[in-house]
């Protein structure tokens, strides 16, 4: 394997660009002749745009050009697409209103752009703005799902009756209604998971670029997936052709989902770059980041568990509203079904399970996949109504989740999902250990002492990553194949290139997809340069989200490299005049097995371009690609256990230890996956105590800033206790299941399931901040 | 940001007769309230003057009576300040957890008080300690220089040029941060001067700013003890109510951080 292959903590290659400052973003990009967009966005949730008066501000200093969304519809120009067709239970399409880049007529979110202005410097295109009067007429405005959903409510689009995009199900009803009926016991609840605001460190940016000679597009853009983007935006956008688009990722600073996305920004800038024959750059500010990135979770749900007399789950009936906002952004549709239901039966056995998912518009902005995207929202209903029904049921809640995980692998789950490998009970053992879940009482009797509520909470969660056997989506849906493509070009001199269709925005993939060509053959990572982000220069390639990239994007990796490798041995053989069956590959040379005849990588590679004594009929060069189909979805799963203190005065909730067993099958990196895992992890943290996007009755956002939405900092989390347990997954060839998303899925319910420990009720909802939590604890005071 | 003209004056005086030339000005201190505000474009001064290089306006002295904290001085040099940690230790502490360090390196007591945010800490320490703010033309006294939210005694070409905070017997602070900017949810600044009076100021939790709270610097006259405020109610009327805390919880917050300061002031 070599000392830097897999397995291996290998320190960022990467890291030396950001740490020295010399990543390249997108706001990076100088171009000679660059303008500079800003958009003219809604102030109001819901209005008709009477019109749009841009004639003082075209003559502006600085002005190139006012557009405004009625050009766009006179260019034709295509409206934004969702990507999954869900339907609703009585068969009919989902109902889906459309999404012009630039409102024409109606706005329907605070930050919808009705006109963007372009200029010589982002300053005098602020100025402008200003300029530029917009008469609007408001219209009421449903800010919330129970205000969409009540009668008389007003609509957003006349295309979905009663604002209800679809009313979706999974499982069987009638067998899950027999399970009730037959229950010992029925643990009900109802949960709200909270909207988030993804946050990524670097706003969203474009710049994009006309070729007029060559009826050419460049866009450098904020993507997680440059490839769709380019896809969507030929496809369906009337914008550019495929073949004369070249779409770049460059360095991009974060994405947690919200850069999957094709957004109108980008849309406008390049139809703009073309309008005004100059290039047009928009780098997004913070508030419209707030305003305009894709959102996610946003679920309230009711939901009941039947237990039979032995405390085995007999069923699980599950209602959920899940809030798209006011618009069906890219992937939306798929997130609260196929991301979210699928899920449902955690790790337990559930004999039947019955799920229903009701799609609703308001007046918000549009939500969508975000960093474990369904998967939270599942694995905090499942767990927290495991410990719900732990204390109803008077079971310990370890022994009760023990007596029901599934133990037999595959196990097929009532929600489609097939889970391929597992061992829960593992995970909870080495979690209970490393808690010291017996010296829990004595702990919780010392915080009391000092005048502090402890509790303690689980959250055994599982989820799906590698997304997906392309077949098995299309079959749901899916406009896309989630298939990986991987290019290994093995230069003359031996030094390796890897050209991949996933995308880097802060996975670390230079370092741990360069560790597996290096272990393979036994060389150094720095021999090996990973390129992607670039449509020009990758072939196509499907992107990074839903932890794929180990799973699906180096798989391909590794059977490109399965066949540089075979030709490369088929050559060294012909030079050493060996059997092709005898060549091993070790730190870098080709070695005839029990000889000491060798020749170095370098050698064979040469050889392979000189082609100049290559075995007969051989072709030249040293260069193989793949495409890699995944069979399942990988099973990443683990048990987290979450210690806290509240502080009764102020309410102030203090995680006094956190540990985190996770199932990820086969590290690459074990450094970067335990950062993986803390970063997940301040992300839920984050979603059960701090974060949470607010809207006013009018459809005003009350957190659009810093101010007012709380991120996580350093202080707000304890130092985390990660390890690991494994079970190799057998769906690909590295055994891998992805780990980018676990830390995210897992945590926020095992810090609610500790906070209502040591509160005694179940009656708080996330954000659980300290002024929540204090009116939890008077609730408790008055019941007294 | 709108343009504007940056100026940077040696002095006191240079820096207000820049004033009385551009009406439409604006001192510029620390420059973490108003730098984001005219980004934002809030706030569109002519001209920028700049008081944070102004000598005269930087540094700590401490008599047997006060401390006397210039205008410019910034909150990190207050916190490393020998003279003030001997002083009023509970100064020193309370700036220490203001912002975060990149905020205390640049954020001023003048500029603190000047902009006199709701949720600002400093102002709870000037109304507790009954300071004095001198600017160049006039001393001010701290129990008239707070006028509501983001107002103050101060005319526009007014320069606070230093506060001036009698040495109490004890002193404290107490301060729940707000999860989102970490300003005070509500923070409690409680005195004993050396007369015996009890002084308390509450930020962060009046929709009016800073704040006395008479209930509770009765309870201490009589019993200067965390204990003694067990019983005391503070009204939640007037108190503001937002999504990170309701105004019962910030009627909360008022006597637990009293509680909590009376026993940081030993
Ligand atoms: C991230 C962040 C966190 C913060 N957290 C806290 C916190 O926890 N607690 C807290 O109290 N504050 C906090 N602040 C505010 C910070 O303390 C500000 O720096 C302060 O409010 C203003 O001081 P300044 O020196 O930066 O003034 P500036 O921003 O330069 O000026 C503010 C106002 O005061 C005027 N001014 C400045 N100096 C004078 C003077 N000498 N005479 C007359 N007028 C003057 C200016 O004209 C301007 O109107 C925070 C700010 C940020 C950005």
């Amino acid at each position: 394997m070599g000392v830097e292959g897999i397995g291996a903590r290998v320190a960022r290659k990467e890291d030396k660009r950001f740490i020295t400052g010399r990543g390249r973003y997108v706001d990076d990009v100088k171009i000679v002749g660059l303008t500079h967009a800003h958009f003219i966005r809604s102030p109001h949730a819901h209005a008709k745009v009477k019109g749009i008066d841009a004639s003082a501000a075209k003559d502006m200093p600085g002005v190139v050009d006012v557009l405004t969304a009625q050009q766009l519809v006179d260019d034709k120009i295509g409206n934004l697409i969702c990507g999954w067709a869900v339907s609703s239970k009585d068969g009919s399409p989902m109902k889906m209103g459309a999404w012009p880049a630039m409102a024409p007529d109606t706005v329907r979110f605070v930050g919808q752009a009705v006109a963007v202005v372009i200029a010589e410097t982002k300053n005098q295109a602020k100025d402008a703005a200003e300029a530029v009067v917009v008469e609007y007429e408001e219209l009421p405005a449903v800010s919330s799902m129970t205000a969409a959903l009540a009668s008389g409510a007003p609509q957003l689009h006349p295309e979905a009756p009663g604002n209800v995009v679809y009313d979706w199900s999974i499982g069987d009803e009638k067998l899950t209604k027999d399970a009730f009926s037959k229950a010992a016991n029925i643990v009900s609840l109802d949960l709200t998971n909270n909207r988030l605001v993804p946050n990524a460190m670097e706003p969203r940016a474009a710049v994009a670029e006309y070729d007029e000679a060559e009826e050419h597009f460049t866009l450098h853009t904020t993507s997680q997936n440059p490839h769709v983007a380019r896809l969507v935006l030929s496809a369906f956008y009337n914008v550019a052709q495929e073949h004369k688009l070249r779409v770049i990722a460059p360095d991009v600073g974060g994405g947690f989902g919200s850069k999957i996305f094709i957004y109108p920004e980008e849309m406008v800038a390049l139809w703009a770059s073309k309008k005004v024959r100059r290039p047009v750059k928009w780098t997004g500010d913070r508030t419209e980041a707030f305003l305009t990135d894709a959102h996610g979770r946003d679920h309230i749900s009711h939901a009941e568990m039947a237990f039979d007399t032995n405390n085995k789950i007999l069923g699980l009936r599950v209602k959920t509203h899940a809030n798209f906002g006011a618009y069906m952004s890219l992937f939306s549709s798929s997130v609260p079904t196929y991301l979210y239901a699928t899920l449902l039966s955690g790790q337990y056995n559930i004999p039947t399970i019955y799920a229903e998912v009701m799609g609703v518009y308001t007046n918000t902005t549009p939500v969508d996949a975000y960093r474990g995207a369904g998967r939270p929202e599942a694995s905090y209903l499942v767990e927290r109504l495991m410990e719900t029904s732990a204390r109803q049921l008077k079971v310990d809640p370890a022994e009760l989740r023990r007596i029901n995980f599934v133990t037999q692998f595959p196990h097929q789950t009532p929600v489609i999902m097939a889970y391929d490998i597992g061992d829960f009970g593992a995970s909870l053992d080495a979690a209970l250990k490393a808690i010291d879940y017996a010296g829990f009482p004595a702990r919780k009797a010392k915080a009391k002492a000092a005048g502090k509520l402890r509790g303690l909470g689980f959250s055994c969660y599982i989820e799906a990553c590698g997304i997906a056997p392309s077949k098995a989506v299309g079959s749901l849906g899916a406009g896309v194949g989630l298939w990986e493509s991987a290019e290994v070009r093995v230069n003359p001199v031996g030094t390796i290139e890897v050209l991949t269709g996933s995308h880097s925005h802060g996975q670390g993939h230079e370092t741990t997809f360069a560790q597996l060509v290096a272990g393979r053959l036994g060389i150094s990572v720095d021999q090996v340069q990973i390129v992607h982000g670039d449509t020009d220069k990758v072939q196509f390639g499907m992107g990074t989200y839903g932890s794929r990239s180990a799973a699906v994007g180096m798989s391909a990796i590794f059977k490109a490299m399965e066949k540089v490798e075979a030709k490369a041995k088929k050559i060294a053989a012909h030079l050493l005049e060996a059997s092709e069956g005898d060549i091993v590959i070790e730190n870098g040379e080709f070695k005839v097995t029990g000889t000491d005849k060798a020749i170095a990588l370098p050698m064979v590679a040469l050889a392979a371009y000189t082609a100049h004594n290559l075995p007969d009929g051989m072709e030249p060069g040293l260069k193989e690609g793949a495409f890699y189909d995944p069979t399942n979805f990988t099973f990443p799963a683990g048990a987290y256990i979450c210690e806290v203190e509240i502080d009764p005065g102020t309410g102030k909730v203090d995680i006094v230890d956190f540990v985190a067993v996770d199932d990820f099958g086969r590290l690459i990196n074990p450094m970067i996956v335990e950062g993986q895992v803390h970063g997940g992890l301040a992300q839920g943290i984050g979603q059960a105590l701090l974060e949470g996007a607010v809207y006013d009755d009018n459809g005003q956002p009350v957190t659009a800033s810093f101010m007012d939405y709380a991120m996580p900092r350093a202080d707000d989390v304890p130092s985390f206790r990660v390890s690991h347990t494994t079970t190799l997954c057998p769906g690909n060839p590295l055994g891998v299941k992805g780990c980018g998303e676990a830390g995210a899925i897992g945590s926020s319910p095992a810090v609610i399931n500790a906070i209502t420990d040591a509160l005694g009720h179940n009656r708080i909802e996330m954000p659980a901040t300290p002024g929540r939590v204090w009116e939890a604890l008077q609730l408790q005071q008055a019941a007294e | 940001m709108y343009e504007t003209t940056y100026h940077r004056p040696a002095s006191i005086d240079e820096a207000a007769a820049l004033f009385a030339k551009h009406p439409e000005a604006k001192y510029l201190a620390g420059g973490h309230t108003l730098i984001p505000v005219m980004k934002q474009r809030l706030a569109a001064p002519s001209d920028v003057i700049d008081l944070a290089k102004i000598k005269e306006m930087i540094g700590i002295e401490a008599t047997s009576d006060a401390l006397i904290i210039k205008a410019a001085t910034t909150y990190y040099d207050i916190t490393q300040s020998a003279a003030a940690k001997k002083a009023i230790p509970a100064i020193v502490y309370l700036t220490s957890v203001l912002g975060d360090p990149a905020v205390r390196y640049r954020g001023t007591i003048g500029g603190s008080i000047a902009n006199n945010d709701p949720a600002a800490d400093y102002p709870a320490a000037v109304l507790a300690l009954g300071a004095t703010i001198k600017t160049n033309t006039r001393e001010i006294k701290g129990d008239d220089f707070f006028q509501g939210l983001f107002s103050t005694a101060l005319e526009d070409n007014e320069i606070i040029t230093s506060v001036s905070f009698p040495i109490p017997a004890k002193a404290g602070y107490a301060k729940m941060r707000h999860p989102a900017s970490r300003f005070a949810l509500t923070g409690v600044f409680v005195a004993q001067t050396k007369s015996g009076e009890v002084r308390v100021a509450a930020t962060g939790a009046s929709q009016n700013g800073v704040m006395r709270v008479p209930a509770i610097e009765a309870a201490l006259k009589a019993n200067w003890s965390a204990g003694a405020l067990d019983g005391v109610k503070i009204s939640a009327d007037g108190l503001m109510s937002d999504i990170h805390g309701s105004a019962e919880y910030r009627a909360n917050l008022i006597k637990v951080m009293a509680q909590r300061a009376v026993e940081a002031a030993g």
